[in-house]
């Protein structure tokens, strides 16, 4: 679903470079130190939760804001001085920002108009993305006569249509239902990859950064703690925070007890893990071992291997349908979340609350994490 | 929302009825039947001091009387003529001065800090606290001779202007002019453009703005075609709650008008109070009364249209 993990790579020339930003309200950097690249044609996602800074730094990009110092240069030319309605640059705002007053045919043409363009090339271009965003039938409609969906691909449309260099969308899908955002997450970048747009956008919902962007930068408190691929934030988070802010995980705290190049052993309260590969980080270190939930499995016989399992009850069980989360009680007190995969539709002998398993996963299944 | 019980939502649908209604139901009696009792004044012949019946009934002969002599007359009459259509202009150049100025002040207002917005609007609201027609009295002498405000126009040079656009007959006089006139009534009517404007632009969606600025638009066109399309309804509503109340306007021409500037208001005066005509007075008033309703009336048809066809 996501896009090629090429695309990230491709075009190693910055083509929207953020160099060390800072944006201050009253004394408070709402943006902090910011440094960023952006390839052309890429889909990069801010995510944070609210208040970490990611719509103040979008609105820097549109100029609504001007950064306290640091430069934002888009394709060599340096957007310090330049009102937004200079810049080559388009938002769709959070819950669109439609005209009221104009029809969804006028709001597209809006843009278009400013630039004084003859008036047959304005209406081949509203009428081509009128195409695009399959609205033709709805080109004499006001905005309050459209369903939340068609709203949203109005206000994809309008900020489409002067083929901006750069494409901002502010919480894209945040006023939809759920189901019909998962719709339009891949309709969304279907569009904006016909179109080859260079896109940032702001989320603070992880899924949807996952699905649609080609990277993402994990934003907290005006800073960025991690910037990279969907899978790779996923699966090699830098720190605690990044691990448990995306998806679930289970952090065990423990201490390094052997070090060697291509593995390591740490030793934690409830079991001893066989690291597969080696770390930066010296004898008797204290550090976290990050564990995803669906990394690890349950079985009421002990496995073979002395590393990697330990022993406990489970004490919550969540169905889901598709998986079922299993709540382990280990010795010292530590619950750990495990996630198994439906596979078969009824099993004979469930697990069940109260029941006592063994918990092992793979030694490659680890992130160890020393901050 | 969950179910709601029908039998609540009637008694709320009731509770609703009566409360538009009771206001209704005042304007009906208030408004409507005073105006009837007139539009039948205005067709009754006088007999002494009362008036004729009518409708009479003798000898098996129902006879409908409706003396339109009255009417006749205010056509015939060009005095009439050229009051309706002086009061008709002053009203609209009232409406227009207020607006101009109105609007900026609603706008800036309605942008200012959120913590000074309360004091302004209190300040907007402050000449209220005095009596209506003192201020207006109060303006007589800031207008006469050796008046302050009078002898700064006139210092400024800005009699010649106001006479160069036939708003004042001669410099240096200032009082008993369509100029005083219209300035009483500006100054008048000032707060009602300026609190629906200020109601309507509070509450605009300022990311339209954005957004516009975002497509292309400078602060200036985004004003004419986001914000001024937008606040609209205010403008319609104010300019409806100072021309209609200018165009009829008695005590303003009174007492600043003088002489020279005729409106209808004191026509009606005098045919009702000097010349005892109660029928012509009240023709007068009927003919006044429809020239503010019919094109209101076709207003409001147009945009009741235009709401439906945008629904």
């Amino acid at each position: 679903m996501s896009s090629p993990p090429a695309k990230a790579a491709a075009g190693n020339a910055a083509y929207l470079s953020i160099q060390d930003v800072v944006k201050e309200f009253d004394g408070y950097k709402a943006v902090n130190h910011v440094s960023l690249d952006i390839a052309k044609g890429e889909i990069f996602a801010l995510l944070g939760s609210s208040g970490c800074g990611k719509t103040t730094l979008l609105r820097l990009l549109a100029g609504f804001d001007a950064p306290t110092s640091g430069r934002i240069v888009l394709n060599g030319t340096d957007l310090a001085d330049m009102p937004p309605y200079e810049r080559p640059i388009n938002m769709m705002f959070q819950s669109y920002a439609l005209f009221p007053h104009l029809t969804v045919w006028q709001n597209i043409a809006f843009g278009l108009q400013r630039e004084r363009l003859p008036k047959d090339q304005i209406a081949q271009r509203v009428e081509a993305m009128l195409k695009l965003v399959q609205l033709g039938k709805f080109a004499q409609r006001k905005p309050h006569q459209l369903s939340g969906g068609q709203q949203q691909r109005v206000a994809l449309a309008r900020s489409l249509a002067k083929q901006p260099q750069m494409l901002l969308l502010d919480e894209p899908l945040g006023a939809l239902d759920k189901k019909l955002r998962e719709e339009t997450q891949i309709e969304l970048v279907n569009i904006i990859e016909q179109v080859g747009v260079t896109c940032v956008m702001v989320t603070h919902d992880q899924e949807e950064a996952m699905t649609m962007a080609s990277r993402i930068a994990i934003m907290s408190e005006g800073r960025f703690l991690q910037v990279g691929a969907p899978a790779d934030i996923y699966e090699t988070p830098a720190t605690k925070f990044v691990a448990d802010f995306i998806g679930n995980v289970n952090l065990l705290p423990g201490t390094v007890e052997t070090d060697e190049a291509d593995h390591v052993i740490i030793a934690c309260a409830d079991c001893r893990h066989y690291v597969g590969h080696g770390i930066t980080g010296t004898l008797g270190m204290p550090v976290t071992v990050a564990l995803r939930p669906e990394k690890i499995h349950v079985t009421r016989s002990k496995p073979a291997d002395d590393f990697n399992t330990a022993h406990g009850t489970i004490k919550e069980l969540s169905y889901f349908g598709s998986f079922t989360v299993y709540h382990v009680e280990l010795a010292s007190g530590l619950r750990l979340k495990v996630s198994q995969a439906n596979t078969v539709r009824h099993k004979d002998d469930e697990l069940t609350w109260g029941d006592a398993v063994w918990a092992h996963w793979s030694r490659s299944a680890h992130v160890v994490l020393t901050q | 929302m969950a179910a709601a019980d029908p039998s609540l939502l009637k008694r709320l649908a009731t509770g609703r009825m009566a409360v538009i209604g009771i206001p209704y139901a005042w304007l009906l009696l208030f408004f409507l039947l005073p105006f009837l009792i007139l539009a039948k004044i205005s067709v009754s012949e006088m007999e002494n001091v009362s008036f004729k019946d009518l409708i009479t009934y003798k000898d098996g002969l129902l006879q409908l009387q409706l003396k339109l002599s009255n009417y006749v007359f205010i056509t015939e009459d060009a005095l009439y003529y050229k009051t309706y259509i002086a009061s008709l202009q002053y009203a609209a150049a009232t409406t227009l001065l207020c607006l101009f100025i109105g609007y900026p002040f609603a706008y800036f207002m309605a942008r200012a800090k959120a913590s000074v917005q309360p004091t302004l609007l209190l300040l907007v609201m402050l000449p209220f606290w005095t009596s209506f027609l003192l201020r207006v009295y109060a303006w007589k002498g800031l207008l006469s001779e050796h008046g302050w405000v009078a002898e700064a126009l006139i210092g400024l040079g800005l009699d010649q202007v106001l006479a160069g656009l036939g708003a004042i007959t001669t410099p240096g006089k200032l009082m008993n002019t369509p100029f005083s006139l219209v300035l009483g009534m500006t100054y008048t009517y000032l707060p009602f453009m300026i609190l629906p404007l200020y109601g309507n632009l509070a509450k605009m969606d300022l990311r339209l703005l954005e957004a516009a600025a975002d497509l292309g638009a400078t602060p200036w066109t985004a004003f004419w075609k986001i914000t001024v399309p937008l606040s609209m309804a205010g403008i319609v509503a104010g300019s409806m709650l100072v021309f209609i109340p200018c165009v009829g306007e008695f005590v303003i021409p009174e007492l600043l008008g003088g002489p020279e500037t005729l409106m209808i208001g004191r026509v009606v005066w005098d045919e009702f109070f000097s010349n005892n005509d109660w029928p012509m007075a009240s023709a007068v008033a009927v003919v006044m009364i429809l020239l503010i309703i019919v094109p209101l009336a076709l207003f409001n048809k147009y945009q009741a249209e235009a709401r439906e066809v945008a629904r």
